[in-house]
């Protein structure tokens, strides 16, 4: 998911993903996946508000979200870039892609670059397996993708920010 | 005179700039002034040709692809809104060798409908299953699932009316139906088409399923890396609750069933069953110990029938033609159709649905036209992640549940990722361990440590740290993982392992097949 630079607050978006979700039986990941998809990340202030709203214990929520991948809770980049690493992809490349793509940025796989601009997060299916290699930019989905492909992609990214 | 053109929305189409290619197309239609509707259908699953784009003609849907933008003024010149020749024409869409040699029961409608129309939905034959079903009773509609012979397409192929049928004895004020649609294995999509490209087929699977079992709640848990399916299937979901397919009076038969699409959160382990219950009830996707069967304490601890998204996907057909229609496919123990997914080194990589009973070279060959670098095929992973590599001497087995497992493989979701003859199976080997230990859920020892410790031991047989005694050691941990292990997560790592291991023992510095006897 690609950012604005000016946020939508933490808090009001939380309300209304609360407003939303908590009468729901097992209601913390939809509430989780409103807040992420609303600011970019799921802020440690929160998790005590989240806890409290759902009757849970902090820890249990402070659980969920460093048990899964997909939560994060430090902001990414501008852009998130996931390439794909599982077989099918591998099979077409995936690790040259990946290894030109942290040349590229200068960061490391689940690193950030240096002006903030992009994330690079290694992802395994995107189920593009018999288009491979598979990456997705931002919420944009793009398969066969070549060293050269990806380059231009980045770029296309850097004019439009 | 007016046009009609498909251009699929299908993400593999989109990831190839199928939304190019349909923006472009009505912008020249515009400035050409010509009468075009253009319907966004499902893939056909023909992924070297995608973008695919037909047009509607007298001869029937002609095909055209791979299109780019670039391609668009060329192909209106060349008239082929009427089917005009064309260097990217492909024909007669049926008529394409690779569709015309399938069998196509679940996919029958992908590709060739709107996806989110029921009108053309109910004109192929859709919800006629779920208004048969209707009329008869729980046990009748199991009955019939039995008798079709339809085992779980998951991976686990357990029998699906079994299932029902334990689920239907129980008395519980609530009970679940739940869809695992956490499709996460490499080398599989079928899931995420049928999402995508057939949508109400889904939803009028799990109603069945709910009437058969007395569920009035469902839920459809989807990974975070299908946003397509996730977005297309909450919207089918309305659609199909609008129109009175879904709600407190299903088809005015006053009983309930209502669907709830839930968005997973990129753990692999959550396609594990029990831990896909954990995460849908808002905890950390840890598994469960069994028993408690789910069946009979699943989701909140009530009955619930959990199935993957091509077993509920195959049900109405079998509703609505009749069990024996189904299980007149395939061979043995494995009936009916699996809707299998070329992938990975492949030149002509995509959705083949056939009976049970193809192997391996057919499908390799006459439909994946060899690998994609022309370069010899070396192994072939079948089943994701966790299957066995299968090498050459395998190739003529036929695929079935039995003959795959008595030779150590599996057939899984169907999965089948090719690579070519620049592979390392010891670099490959490493990785499926390396996968478990980053996705191991961490609460049984076998799994969460013995896939660390797996990659240090292949590491050292790279490096040919005492070589032998690493294999041997290797093979030790891999057993007391197959053995020891919780869920399929850890149990069955050791298949690409060993299978690597064994057919391709020069890949791990190992000379001769006597490295086998350790």
């Amino acid at each position: 998911m690609t950012f604005a630079a000016t946020q939508i607050d933490p808090d009001s978006a939380l309300n209304d993903a609360l407003a939303r979700h908590a009468s729901e039986p097992g209601a913390l990941l939809p509430i989780l996946h409103d807040l992420q998809d609303a600011v970019g990340h799921v802020p440690a202030r929160l998790v005590p508000v989240i806890a409290e709203a759902l009757n849970l214990s902090r820890a249990e929520v402070h659980g969920v979200v460093t048990y899964y991948h997909h939560f994060r809770a430090e902001p990414a980049g501008r852009c998130l870039l996931q390439i794909c690493r599982a077989e099918a992809c591998q099979a077409m490349g995936a690790d040259a892609l990946l290894a030109h793509a942290e040349r590229q940025l200068g960061c490391s796989s689940h690193g950030t670059t240096a002006d903030g601009a992009f994330t690079l997060e290694p992802v395994f299916c995107l189920g593009l397996c018999a288009s491979s290699p598979a990456i997705m930019v931002g919420d944009e989905l793009h398969a066969r993708v070549t060293p050269q492909r990806f380059d231009a992609l980045v770029a296309e990214q850097r004019g439009a920010a | 005179m007016n046009f009609k053109v498909f251009v699929p929305r299908d993400s593999a189409a989109l990831a190839v700039g199928a939304d190019r290619v349909a923006r472009r197309l009505a912008e020249l239609a515009t400035a050409r002034g010509l009468d075009l509707h253009v319907v966004r259908n499902g893939s056909r699953g023909l992924f070297w040709l995608e973008p695919m784009v037909e047009v509607q003609t007298a001869q029937g849907r002609i095909a055209y692809g791979p299109v780019t933008p670039e391609d668009l003024p060329g192909l209106l010149d060349a008239g082929f809104l009427q089917g005009g020749e064309h260097a990217l024409r492909l024909g007669v869409t049926e008529d394409i060798p690779y569709l015309a040699k399938q069998e196509r029961l679940t996919f029958a409608r992908m590709g060739i409908t709107d996806p989110l129309s029921l009108i053309e939905y109910e004109a192929h034959e859709g919800f006629a299953g779920l208004r048969r079903a209707l009329a008869l009773d729980g046990a009748a509609i199991v009955a019939e699932v039995t008798q079709s012979g339809l085992r779980g397409r998951g991976g686990a192929a357990f029998p699906a009316g079994i299932k029902w049928k334990t689920v239907a004895g129980t008395t519980a004020a609530q009970k679940y139906v739940v869809c695992n649609a956490d499709e996460g294995d490499s080398g599989t999509y079928s899931d995420r088409m049928t999402m995508e490209g057939d949508p109400f087929m889904l939803i009028e699977g799990m109603t069945i399923a709910a009437l058969a079992v007395g569920a009035t709640q469902g839920y459809i848990y989807i990974r975070s890396e299908y946003p397509h399916a996730v977005a297309t299937m909450r919207e089918a979901v309305a659609l199909a609750q609008a129109a009175g397919f879904l709600g407190d009076d299903v088809l005015g038969s006053g009983r309930a069933f209502h669907l709830h699409v839930r968005k997973a959160a990129g753990s692999y382990v959550c396609g594990e069953e029990t831990a896909m219950l954990e995460s849908l009830e808002g905890k950390r996707g840890i598994v469960r110990a069994k028993p408690p069967l789910p069946a009979l304490e699943g989701l909140f601890g009530q009955p619930t029938v959990i199935n993957n998204v091509i077993t509920f996907a195959s049900v109405p057909l079998i509703l609505a033609r009749g069990a024996d229609h189904y299980r007149d496919y395939g061979m043995g123990r494995s009936r009916g159709t699996l809707p299998i997914q070329l992938a990975g080194n492949i030149k002509h990589g995509g959705l083949v649905e056939k009976a049970f009973g193809v192997t391996l070279r057919e499908l390799l060959y006459d439909f994946g036209g060899g690998s994609a670098s022309g370069r010899p095929i070396k192994a072939v992973q079948v089943g994701g992640p966790l299957g066995a590599y299968v090498p050459e001497s395998q190739w003529d087995l036929p695929l079935d549940y039995e003959a795959y497992a008595a030779v150590g493989a599996v057939v899984g979701h169907g999965g089948i990722v090719v690579h070519d003859d620049t592979a390392n199976l010891s670099k490959l080997a490493r990785y499926a361990m390396e996968f478990c230990a980053i996705e191991s859920c961490g609460k049984c020892t076998p799994c969460r440590i013995g896939s660390t410790r797996g990659v240090e031991v292949i590491d050292k047989i790279s490096v040919d740290n005492n070589r032998v005694h690493q294999v041997k050691l290797l093979r030790d941990l891999c057993d007391t993982m197959l053995h020891g292990s919780l869920c399929a997560m850890g149990g069955m790592t050791p298949y690409p392992v060993l299978s690597a291991l064994n057919h391709y023992p020069e890949d791990f510095g190992l000379t001769t097949p006597a490295s086998q006897a350790a």
